[in-house]
């Protein structure tokens, strides 16, 4: 027990089942060895397929120009940005996860971070190719980077929150894939060590990197870890508040709003945790990683659910005090008019984002419906059109009828191409997730093994002792 | 590297592992190095190893970053092609912050990561000898290194007390070597050492 850090019996297990470290790996190894179920080849074939739709949309797009989409000169930023945010926000609840909770000591996260991690990787993918195809020319895309160059050593404007932002993505993602792999490296190791097949012990070798398990090779990957937390921790929330300054750094009404960033970071938090929650539950299920993903995990995430929305309510209650307290006729023109009427154009979107984002995650403060399986999988596919409604709101309610009514815009709605070139992204995502899932361990092995002695259902009994030793004997096991 | 002989004794609590490495250092063999499945803390301290540089290096990488954005963003817009951009002042120092920040994070993490693979010999196709397999899975292994002073059946018999599940000698190249793990182990390797 001499290096068991003590926890309390107050406590649920975060493991389930009587498990030993070598049931872990085998547990967790499982659908990495085992062939694909035929429902996962069902599910991968629709992604596949999606993706190829996503490829044609985006092909018209790139010989025809941006016209293929029903962007006019009014609403200049539609679905395209829309699902941008929308995919970006998603991003954000990995590096949550992964970073903060490891700053934070939340032991429950070794269940879902790996999960989650994949998945914001995938989701800053999917979110990238918005703002790449949308430039129109997309072959002249490296005009962003400053390099010397032969337009006069024009240099892109670092003045600018665009390009902020294309700085603030790329590190992102760069960030949190080189997080990713770093843990999965021990677990990739794990597999290696346990394979049987060549192509197999081939593949874990070339991806382990010779990982070895030696106590400095540890103790370094302690300390990067924990510094990559460190740092993905400010960088997860300047990520959201430089996309949320693509809006606020402008001087339309309804954009420019400064309680944008914490506004932004929450509600990505609020769709990120959504998109967890729809993809483990089904991840658990399929796995039959019940014992890992437990009950326990839902519940803690759904509380997250509803604190983060009922933040977002409160956004939205203050952008509606302060369009009145401002007297600006602009400014509540935007928000009184354009958003909270239910009878003007887009009045519908709005109604659609309050009841989907601020009412029904209330149903999470009865312990009861937090950990009911069916209800949070409804919940957190709502939660994502909520969400989705939100940009949209944000972006064309604001834009489609700006200062002057000459320049107000017929009524705006996506081309069979835009909606195509957002299914592609749907496709894009669960291609990565699922091929994620069949060859990478889905649940951190080696830090499941971590807290097993102090979290696991079985030892958790062995922890009360802790209790009756003397406060010396305790605080000198402690120290270890 | 060379080829070294090692006596290998697999642990299957870490609690007596914590022990037995105390143990061994009292008694003065010369600990090769554990491996063990996951990180435990605390035992980078009981092997008396010293603190790692990673931080240190993070830092400096992060730095890095940060004097290079600046510096960067001053040679573009002040000193190389000045815009008026809404009649700001060229040198606007609190519009680069983000960019600052961004690249600070970029440099240190990739750095570090770097640093990192580097300080542990890690890359593809990077091949090392693995002393148990089940390192990785539930055995945290002690290797100690027969030095000519040691007596191999002594060692064996200590570790056997200090709480080792199993003990075998094995000899062992200490460095690493280019190939891929689908293929055989190396021929210098002990046939009869049981690394199941």
């Amino acid at each position: 027990m001499a290096l068991l850090k003590y926890e309390s019996q107050v406590r649920p297990p975060l493991i389930d089942g009587n498990k030993t470290y070598h049931q872990v790996t085998v547990d967790i190894a499982r659908p990495v060895e085992e062939r694909p179920s035929r429902l996962w080849w069902i599910a991968f074939t629709i992604a596949v397929l999606l993706l190829g739709f996503g490829i044609f949309s985006v092909t018209r797009e790139v010989i025809y120009g941006v016209g293929q989409w029903n962007l006019h000169k009014t609403v200049g930023w539609g679905w395209d940005i829309t699902n941008f945010v929308w995919w970006i926000g998603i991003g954000h609840a990995g590096t949550l996860i992964s970073a903060i909770l490891l700053l934070f000591r939340q032991g429950w996260r070794t269940g879902v971070n790996r999960a989650a991690e994949a998945m914001t990787i995938f989701a800053v993918m999917c979110a990238g190719q918005f703002p790449i195809w949308h430039m129109g020319r997309v072959w002249m895309g490296f005009f962003v980077l400053p390099y010397p160059n032969t337009r006069g050593a024009l240099w892109p404007n670092f003045n600018s929150p665009l390009l902020w932002d294309v700085f603030a993505v790329s590190t992102y993602f760069t960030v949190s894939v080189l997080f990713w792999y770093c843990g999965l490296l021990p677990d990739l190791a794990a597999i290696r060590d346990r394979a049987k097949l060549k192509g197999r012990k081939f593949f874990y070798g070339l991806t382990a990197f010779g990982w070895s398990g030696s106590t400095k090779h540890w103790q370094r990957h302690e300390s990067l870890s924990l510094i990559l937390a460190g740092l993905a921790t400010p960088l997860v929330l300047s990520v959201h508040t430089i996309v949320s300054f693509d809006f606020a750094t402008s001087v339309v009404p309804g954009w420019h709003t400064t309680i944008f960033p914490p506004y932004f970071v929450a509600g990505a938090v609020f769709s990120g945790f959504a998109m967890v929650q729809s993809l483990l539950i089904i991840t658990r299920k399929v796995f039959r990683l019940e014992q890992y993903i437990t009950l326990e995990h839902i519940d803690v995430m759904n509380k997250i659910i509803v604190l983060t929305g009922s933040i977002v309510g409160i956004a939205y209650l203050s952008e509606l005090f302060v369009a009145w307290y401002s007297q600006n006729p602009y400014e509540s023109w935007a928000f009184m008019q354009s958003r909270a009427n239910i009878f003007s154009p887009y009045g519908w979107a709005y109604y659609i984002m309050i009841s989907c984002n601020v009412l029904s995650p209330q149903i999470f403060w009865s312990r009861k419906m937090r950990r009911n399986l069916t209800v949070t999988f409804f919940m957190s596919v709502i939660v994502n059109i909520g969400m989705w409604f939100e940009r949209f709101v944000i972006i064309v309610s604001s834009i489609y009828r700006d200062y002057i009514p000459s320049a107000w815009a017929t009524y705006y709605s996506p081309s069979i191409w835009e909606v195509g070139f957002y299914l592609g992204t749907f496709g894009l995502f669960f291609t990565c997730y699922l091929l994620f899932s069949k060859f990478f361990p889905v649940i951190a092995l080696s830090e499941i093994k971590h807290i097993l002695k102090r979290s696991g259902d079985s030892y958790k009994g062995q922890m009360g002792e802790a209790e009756k030793e003397t406060p010396e004997a305790f605080a000198h096991e402690m120290a270890h | 590297m060379a080829i070294k002989k090692f006596v290998v004794g697999s642990f299957e609590d870490e609690a007596v592992l914590f022990r037995a490495v105390k143990k061994v250092r009292s008694a003065g063999y010369k600990l090769h190095d554990v491996y063990t499945p996951m990180a435990i803390h605390g035992l980078d301290k009981a092997m008396g190893l010293r603190d790692t540089s990673i931080p240190t290096a993070g830092f400096i990488y992060g730095i890095t970053g940060t004097t290079t954005a600046l510096l960067g963003i001053t040679y573009t817009l002040v000193w190389d092609w000045p815009l008026n951009i809404g009649g700001k002042p060229h040198f606007s120092l609190p519009a680069w912050i983000p960019i600052m920040f961004e690249l600070t994070v970029l440099f240190s993490a990739v750095g570090m990561t770097l640093t990192f693979c580097y300080l542990c010999q890690m890359a593809p196709f990077v091949r090392k000898h693995h002393f148990s397999l089940r390192s990785t899975d539930d055995r945290f292994v002690m290797v100690i290194e027969c030095t000519a002073k040691t007596n191999e059946e002594e060692l064996k018999s200590f570790l056997s007390q200090a709480g080792a599940e199993e003990v075998h000698t094995q000899m062992a190249e200490t460095g690493w070597w280019l190939g891929s793990y689908s293929r055989n182990r190396k021929s210098f390797e002990n046939p009869n050492a049981i690394l199941a």
